[in-house]
C-alpha cells in the first residue's frame, strides 16, 4: 500500500462517526437521492447519484466497523479500497458535487448524504488526489490571506476608493467596535460595491464596524478540499484578528461556503467555542430592519423579482428568513422560486466547481434547472446573497442569452436607502 | 422429519432461535453504531437539535413533493408489509401469547388486499431495480436476495391461508420458516434499515436543528 493511498484510508476510517454508520447501516439503494440531484436530473446519467459518491468509505466503514464486514474480510470475500478507486472518486466527489445537500432533503431513510461526501473529500485530499484548482486557492488563501490572492493592499485600494465616492470614513483595524466584516474574493474582485452599500448602510443605522489588515476574507477553500488543518489555519486568523481588536461580532459575507466555514464547521476544525459570534451579512441586515434602523423606500414597488437561495447560508446554514423580511419590505412583488428555501435547487458552481477547470461544462449545462425555475416566475431579477451563486447566475444567465440582472442583496438594499431629502 | 414435526419445529425451536439471533444481531448493529460517537459541536448552536432530531424520524414517513413519483410502489408495499405483519388476526394472537400485549385484528378481506397490494408492488420494485437507472447502478447481487427474503413470507403467508399449494400444513412450515430467515437476514443485510433508519433520520434531523434548518 502506498503512503498516500494509506493517509486516504486512514483519514476515511478517522472520520466516519455515528451517524455515517447509521447513513450507511440505513441506504437501501432505492436511489431516490438522484432525483434531487441537478447532475442525474440534467444530464441523466446514473453514476452521479449521490450515495454512490461516497462508495469507498461505505466499504472501509463496513470492513472495519462491521462485524460481518470483518468476517467478509477474514474469509476473503471483501474488496478492498484500492488507489484507483479513490482515483475514479475524484470525479463523483469534487467534480460533479457542489455539496449542495438537496439530497440530504428527500432521503427516505433519512441520511445526510452530503454529510458523508464532505468527509469523503477529506479522504481524497489525504491521499493527495484534491483537484489541483483548489491546491492552488489553497496555497494562495495561506499566502495572502485571499482565495483569488489579493493582497490586503488590493482591498486598502478599494477601501479608499469607497470613502471617495460615499465620503464616508472606513476603518481597518480599530478596535473596540461592533463589527469586523469580512469579504469574499468574488466580492474584492468583481462586487466591490459591497464596500460602499455597507458603508452606507452601517453609518445610516449608526453601526460602527471595521475590516482587519489580519483577516479580510473569509473564503476557506480548506473547507472544500475537506483540509482540515488549512481550514483551522484559516479560521484562526479571523479568530486572532477578532480576539486582538476586541469584537464580539463577526460578519461573514454574501458566499455560502464562507457562511459554512466561519459560522459552523470553524469552531469544530479548530476544536473550542469562538470567544464572538458570527452572522452572515444579510442576518445583520435584517436584524437593523427589524430594530428600525434601516429606513428603505419601496422604489422597486412592482418590479418583479426573486431570490435565489444559496445553498450553504439557506439549506445547509439556516438563513432563510431574514432575507425574504428584507426583499419584502422593498418589493411588493417579490415572487418565490417553485422550490425554494431549504429544497432551492442549487445555482450548479458552489463547491469549489466553478474554479475547476474539467467541471465547466457541467456547471455550463446543469444551470438548465435554475434557468427554468426562473423562466417560470417571468422575473428580470434575480437577487442572491452569494458571490459564488451570483457569478453563476451570471455566467449562466449570459450563456443562455437570457434577459435578467442577477443582484446581491446587500447592494439592493443600499440602493433602496433613503436620501436624507428623502427622509 | 414430516410436515407436522416440521411445523413444530417451526414453532418452537426455529422461532426461539430467530427471535434469539435476531434481537442479539440488532442490538449488535445499533452498538456498532453508536460506538462510533458523535464528534463535539463547538459552533453556538440555534436549537439543542433533539426535538428536530425526533421530529424528522415522524416527518420523513412523509416523501418530499417531487419524490412520490419515484416512490409510491415501495411506499404501499411498506404500508402493506406494516398491515399484514401487526393487524393479521392470528399474527395478533401470536403477539399476545408472546408479549402480552394484545391489539384488535383486522378483519381477512382487508389483510387480503393488503396482501396482494405487497405482493404486485413488490414485483413492480424488483422490476424497477433493473429499469431505473439510478436504482439499477447501485444494486448488488444481495439486494435481489434481500427482496427475495421480504417476498417469501407474503407469498407462503397468503399461500397457507388460501390452503393453496400440496399440503396446508407444509405451507405453513413454509410461512414460518420463510418469516424466521427473514428475521436471521433482518441484522445482516440492508434490512437493518428496519431499525437503524431511526437513527439515520435523527442525526440527520438533529444537525439540520442545530443550525436552524427545517427538515
Amino acid at each position: 500500500m502506498t503512503t498516500s493511498l494509506e493517509q486516504g484510508i486512514n483519514t476515511l476510517k478517522r472520520v466516519i462517526d455515528a451517524p455515517i454508520a447509521s447513513y450507511f447501516s440505513s441506504c437501501t439503494g432505492c436511489g431516490i437521492c438522484s432525483s434531487a440531484c441537478i447532475f442525474f436530473t440534467e444530464t441523466g446519467d446514473p453514476k452521479y447519484t449521490p450515495i454512490r459518491r461516497v462508495e469507498p468509505m461505505r466499504r472501509i466503514w463496513e470492513q472495519e466497523y462491521t462485524v460481518i464486514g470483518k468476517l467478509k474480510k477474514l474469509i476473503g470475500l471483501a474488496k478492498e479500497v484500492t488507489e484507483q478507486d479513490l482515483k475514479d472518486n475524484v470525479e463523483l466527489a469534487f467534480e460533479s458535487c457542489t455539496t449542495c445537500g438537496r439530497c440530504s432533503m428527500v432521503c427516505p431513510i433519512g441520511n445526510d448524504i452530503v454529510y458523508m461526501i464532505r468527509r469523503m473529500r477529506e479522504g481524497l485530499t489525504a491521499a493527495g488526489l484534491a483537484p489541483k484548482e483548489l491546491q492552488a486557492a489553497a496555497v494562495r488563501t495561506m499566502e495572502t490571506g485571499s482565495v483569488m490572492g489579493f493582497p490586503m493592499k488590493t482591498l486598502e485600494a478599494m477601501v479608499k476608493a469607497a470613502e471617495e465616492e460615499t465620503g464616508i470614513e472606513i476603518n481597518i483595524d480599530k478596535p473596540d467596535v461592533d463589527y469586523l466584516l469580512l469579504l469574499s474574493s468574488a466580492e474584492v474582485m468583481q462586487f466591490n460595491e459591497i464596500i460602499s452599500s455597507l458603508a452606507k448602510i452601517f453609518k445610516e443605522a449608526g453601526v460602527t464596524w471595521t475590516f482587519s489588515s489580519k483577516a479580510h476574507e473569509a473564503g476557506n477553500p480548506g473547507m472544500h478540499m475537506g483540509a482540515s488543518e488549512i481550514e483551522a489555519m484559516m479560521i484562526n486568523r479571523i479568530v486572532e484578528a477578532a480576539e486582538e481588536l476586541n469584537i464580539k461580532k463577526v460578519i461573514s459575507p454574501e458566499c455560502g461556503h464562507a457562511y459554512m466555514a466561519i459560522r459552523w464547521e470553524g469552531p469544530n476544525v479548530i476544536g473550542r467555542p469562538y470567544p464572538f459570534e458570527v452572522y452572515h451579512i444579510i442576518e445583520v441586515l435584517d436584524e437593523l430592519r427589524a430594530q428600525g434602523k434601516l429606513h428603505t423606500r419601496a422604489s422597486s414597488g412592482t418590479v418583479p423579482m426573486t431570490f435565489h437561495d444559496p445553498c450553504q447560508a439557506a439549506r445547509r446554514g439556516g438563513v432563510n428568513e431574514p432575507q425574504r423580511n428584507l426583499l419584502n419590505m422593498m418589493s411588493s412583488n417579490f415572487k418565490e422560486m417553485n422550490d425554494s428555501m431549504a429544497c432551492n435547487w442549487c445555482c450548479g458552481g458552489g463547491g469549489g466547481m466553478n474554479t475547476i477547470e474539467k467541471a465547466e461544462p457541467l456547471v455550463r449545462k446543469v444551470f438548465h434547472r435554475k434557468r427554468q425555475q426562473i423562466e417560470e416566475l417571468d422575473v428580470n431579477i434575480v437577487v442572491t446573497m452569494c458571490a459564488t451563486c451570483r457569478n453563476t447566475l451570471e455566467e449562466g444567465v449570459e450563456d443562455n442569452g437570457m434577459d435578467v440582472t442577477v443582484l446581491g442583496l446587500t447592494e439592493v438594499v443600499a440602493n433602496h436607502l433613503l436620501k436624507e431629502n428623502e427622509s | 422429519m414430516n410436515e407436522v414435526e416440521l411445523l413444530n419445529w417451526a414453532r418452537g425451536p426455529g422461532l426461539a432461535y430467530a427471535t434469539v439471533f435476531m434481537v442479539f444481531g440488532l442490538t449488535l448493529r445499533v452498538l456498532e453504531i453508536l460506538s462510533l460517537g458523535r464528534p463535539k459541536e463547538y459552533a453556538k448552536v440555534r436549537s439543542s437539535g433533539v426535538k428536530e432530531g425526533f421530529r424528522t424520524i415522524i416527518r420523513r414517513n412523509l416523501p418530499e413533493k417531487h419524490c412520490w413519483k419515484y416512490i409510491t410502489a415501495t411506499y404501499i408495499f411498506h404500508v402493506g408489509l406494516f398491515v399484514v405483519i401487526f393487524f393479521f388476526i392470528p399474527h395478533t394472537q401470536l403477539f399476545k401469547d408472546v408479549f402480552g400485549v394484545f391489539w384488535d385484528g383486522w378483519p381477512n378481506y382487508i389483510i387480503d388486499f393488503f396482501t396482494i397490494l405487497s405482493i404486485a408492488t413488490m414485483m413492480y420494485v424488483l422490476i424497477q431495480r433493473r429499469v431505473n437507472p439510478a436504482r439499477r447502478i447501485l444494486s448488488r447481487p444481495s439486494d435481489y436476495f434481500v427482496w427475495l427474503v421480504t417476498f417469501l413470507p407474503l407469498v407462503t403467508g397468503y399461500m397457507a391461508f388460501h390452503r393453496i399449494g400440496p399440503d396446508y400444513t407444509l405451507m405453513l412450515a413454509m410461512h414460518i420458516l420463510s418469516v424466521e430467515l427473514l428475521m436471521v437476514m433482518l441484522p445482516v443485510t440492508k434490512l437493518v434499515h428496519a431499525v437503524t433508519f431511526a437513527m439515520a433520520r435523527y442525526y440527520n434531523g438533529s444537525n439540520a436543528g442545530r443550525k436552524g434548518v427545517k427538515v
